[in-house]
């Protein structure tokens, strides 16, 4: 399940809608992941774009990837601004036995980092500042700029 | 035509030009100046799949995006 909300996440609701949904389905793992939106370098807060099409493929090639070790992943993110102490992105895990679910969610989280085409900006002084510098770029980024 | 999407904080329009390949629309965009910070860094994609040649043939229609260095999280 992919979500995408405006603004910032509610996350007491999303998770036990999430637990709730999950309740009878065996599981003895439950991990999510919350990411929160830091006080630091005099921001407000922080926006995004998200692209939902590559998004959706993204989550559901993972979703394919982990179904064969009985695992189902959920994800929330923000699209808009979020502001500080608010939070933007919910990765969860639900698995059968816990090893499964640990190991996922850090594999999860990290490739969402390096690969959801999610794009962000620090809000400053009524500004929309793109990160550029804490940003990565896409596996086989550079391609029109190549010789090949 | 084909068209070209300018994703997150490149900010352009799309654009539409006549190409055949990839290769057609890398020599366009590589003569435009606003995108020379950009080329380098951003992945690409034809109709939402991301591509690794620029050989990949284009058909009348296809849409392609370009995918700036991403922090989603």
């Amino acid at each position: 399940m992919l979500e995408l909300h405006d603004g910032a996440l509610n996350v007491p609701e999303i998770l036990t809608r999430w637990y709730a949904s999950e309740s009878a389905s065996n599981y003895g793992a439950y991990i999510p992941f919350v990411g929160t939106v830091r006080d630091e370098d005099g921001i407000e807060g922080l926006s995004f774009d998200v692209y939902e099409p590559i998004l959706t493929s993204w989550f559901d090639a993972w979703s394919a990837k982990v179904a064969p070790l009985g695992a189902t992943l959920k994800m929330a993110h923000s699209r808009g601004d979020v502001l500080v102490h608010e939070s933007s992105y919910i990765a969860a895990v639900f698995s059968p036995k816990r090893r499964v679910a640990l190991e996922t969610i850090e594999q999860f989280v990290e490739d969402f980092k390096a690969s959801a085409p999610i794009w962000k900006y620090d809000l400053r002084a009524g500004e929309r500042l793109y990160a550029r510098e804490r940003s990565t770029a896409i596996a086989g980024a550079g391609l029109l700029g190549s010789e090949q | 035509m084909v068209t070209i999407e300018f994703l997150g904080p490149i900010g352009r329009p799309i654009l539409t030009m006549e190409a055949s390949t990839l290769r057609d629309v890398a020599e366009a965009l590589k003569q435009d100046a606003e995108m020379a910070q950009w080329i380098d860094s951003c992945a690409v994609a034809v109709n939402d799949t991301l591509v690794a040649s620029l050989d990949t043939l284009l058909s009348d229609g296809d849409k392609i995006s370009l995918l700036p260095p991403v922090c989603g999280g």
